[in-house]
């Protein structure tokens, strides 16, 4: 057994990496415009789809496969950049003071689309295209051999949570944010173009979407469905962290991946299972999520 | 008048299937996601929006299965067990769910419908896995039938029930508990200062809504004559939703408006393109941003119940 701790928490550490760039991006939005964007998953897997192409673009020209790195992360900015302004611009923003069942309705119809175009356009069969783990190797701990592309999520995920944690409390545009995070009407009042803010925030979290689609497809591939599988995924953990707070998405992440990778340890056929459990225990418990704070209710 | 466009509606719906045999399996299954839709429909009227309901759609129709398996072989019995299945599922998932709002309720239901789904697709020994189970000819009154006479017995059939439901429903959706759900939709704490239960109000409401699933679940699971797991994947919750919507959830009638419209667009859509998620999704958006009431809000004078 104490052999296979080790192995267990790196699995875990690594699982629990990609779980939370599903997640991170949609807390980030549901913090900033209050609106819970259900086609966060197809985000995810349109930026898994077109790292993909990018890095099979690179290996068939053999060009330096090493570009396949900056690939990833430029099938990021290339998805955020379009997607993020054309969506809040175009729906989003039209959902701004309804209500959330209207929010919901409007973005879930968003996501049926994309799920469609992604099919259109990528086709139905699964991609595969691992340059970038390749390229890493691997490494032997405990006898037991290891990629190094896990070690390297791990440390996207450290370096996600610290850069956001600094962007928002040490930068203007995190100070902007946060203002029209705890008092919209304020914010504007003094000045704050708003707008722009809701555009940048949603774009930001766009781009961490693509970017774990992105992140993830080399180890895992991408089919039709990830995104279905994504956004549930991603609610679950948002929901276990508290909505809008992103070190509890990072803790929530933690749990979900231990519980997923125990779960394919011990019981295998459950192992979808485990991040919809883990959800129901914590919600039971705690309502509002782990790191949550409770609103007052409006007479 | 009212009574005069609802009898037109029901008979050129009876007769329909004698001109075009093709449409019976189309209607039933319209009728059967019509009474699920207007499940989900009753619980909007509370401001409640479930993406889960596809559960009790499909936990009716498994019900359906097991009892065949355990030898229950009539038509009659295999609903009323199967409803009351899927109204026990709604009692045990709504005590808990309805402490929620909003979008927690919103994704909870999805979570315990997505566990379901996952169950019903991994238990391969007891539910048969993704193959599903089948769902044997029944019975009616004890008298065997062949398939298609069963089929056209279980059309007419789900016709009369979408009759008497609708009228119970209207019913319930008239009187002060149904009242009390628009009641919970703008000011719920108002309603327990009026000394009402909240919790019974939308207990029962929700127990309503998932029996009213079942009851589709049940009729789907007999005209398509098997029961998979993706009768609860979420997309199918998603599309109940959209049904819900597109009717418009001011009145019974909306439900099985937006139904028949949907069923008969898919149809339509599928001689033509596979892109029916993209036609779906773009509906969805644009009865919501232009027609918040529905194609129900179009028929009615008096201001329906919009989202």
């Amino acid at each position: 057994m104490s052999n296979a701790i080790i192995p267990l928490l790196l699995d875990s550490l690594a699982s629990a990496a990609l779980i939370f760039f599903a997640a991170v991006g949609l807390t980030l939005v549901f913090s900033v415009l209050r609106v819970l964007n259900v086609a966060h998953g197809s985000l995810y897997s349109i930026g898994g789809y077109v790292a993909a192409s990018v890095c099979l673009f690179i290996t068939s020209r053999q060009l330096n496969p090493y570009l396949s790195f900056a690939a990833l992360l430029f099938s990021a900015v290339f998805v955020a950049a379009i997607f993020g302004p054309l969506i809040e611009r175009s729906l989003v923003r039209w959902t701004y003071g309804k209500s959330e069942a209207v929010q919901i309705l409007i973005t879930f119809g968003l996501f049926l689309m994309l799920e469609d175009l992604q099919r259109m356009i990528f086709g139905v069969q699964s991609f595969y295209e691992d340059t970038p783990m390749r390229l890493l190797g691997t490494m032997t701990i405990g006898g037991v051999v290891y990629l190094n592309y896990q070690i390297l999520l791990i440390g996207m995920a450290l370096l996600v949570v610290i850069g956001l944690r600094l962007l928002i409390n040490h930068t203007r545009l995190g100070r902007l944010i946060t203002a029209v995070v705890t008092d919209r009407e304020m914010a504007q009042s003094i000045g704050i173009d708003t707008n722009r803010i809701f555009i940048l925030a949603f774009s930001l979290g766009v781009f961490l979407a693509a970017l774990g689609g992105a992140l993830a497809t080399p180890t895992s591939g991408i089919a039709p469905g990830l995104g279905a599988d994504t956004m549930v995924l991603a609610f679950a953990v948002a929901a276990i962290g508290g909505l809008g707070q992103i070190e509890g998405a990072a803790v929530a992440s933690l749990i979900v991946g231990v519980a997923r990778v125990l779960a394919i340890y011990l019981v295998p056929s459950l192992d979808a299972v485990a991040p919809y459990a883990a959800m129901l225990v914590v919600l039971l418990i705690r309502p509002y999520g782990l790191f949550g704070s409770v609103t007052a209710r409006r007479i | 008048m009212r009574t005069i466009v609802t009898a037109v509606a029901v008979l050129i719906l009876a007769v329909l299937p004698v001109a075009a045999p093709w449409l019976q399996f189309v209607l039933t299954l319209a009728i059967a996601k019509g009474f699920a839709a207007l499940g989900v429909a009753v619980l909007l009227r509370a401001g409640l929006i479930s993406i889960g309901h596809a559960m009790f759609f499909a936990a009716s129709a498994y019900g359906v299965a097991f009892l065949a398996r355990a030898g229950v072989n009539d038509l009659g019995l295999l609903l009323i067990f199967s409803v009351l299945t899927a109204a026990l599922v709604g009692a045990i998932a709504g005590l808990f769910l309805i402490r929620y709002r909003a979008i927690f309720f919103a994704m909870l239901n999805l979570a315990v419908s997505m566990v379901f789904y996952a169950l019903c697709a991994k238990l391969y020994g007891v539910t048969g896995g993704t193959d599903g189970m089948p769902v044997p000819i029944p019975a009616v009154f004890g008298i065997m039938l062949g398939e298609p006479l069963f089929k056209t017995v279980l059309f007419y059939l789900s016709l009369v029930l979408m009759l008497l439901v609708g009228l119970a429903v209207q019913r319930y959706l008239n009187s002060p508990l149904g009242h009390a759900l628009s009641a919970v939709h703008s000011n719920e704490i108002r309603l327990e200062y009026l000394g009402i239960p909240v919790w019974a109000v939308l207990l029962i409401a929700y127990v309503v809504s998932a029996a009213l699933a079942g009851l589709g679940g049940a009729i789907a699971g007999f005209a398509i004559g098997r029961v998979v797991p993706d009768f609860a994947f979420w997309t199918a919750s998603g599309h109940l939703v959209l049904i819900a919507v597109l009717g418009g959830i001011g009145g019974v009638p909306g439900a099985f408006i937006g139904a028949l419209f949907l069923e008969l667009l898919h149809s339509a859509a599928v001689t033509v393109t596979d892109a029916w998620n993209l036609i779906v999704g773009l509906t969805l958006i644009v009865v919501i941003m232009f027609l918040p009431q529905g194609f129900y809000g179009l028929f009615s004078r008096k201001e329906a119940s919009s989202l």
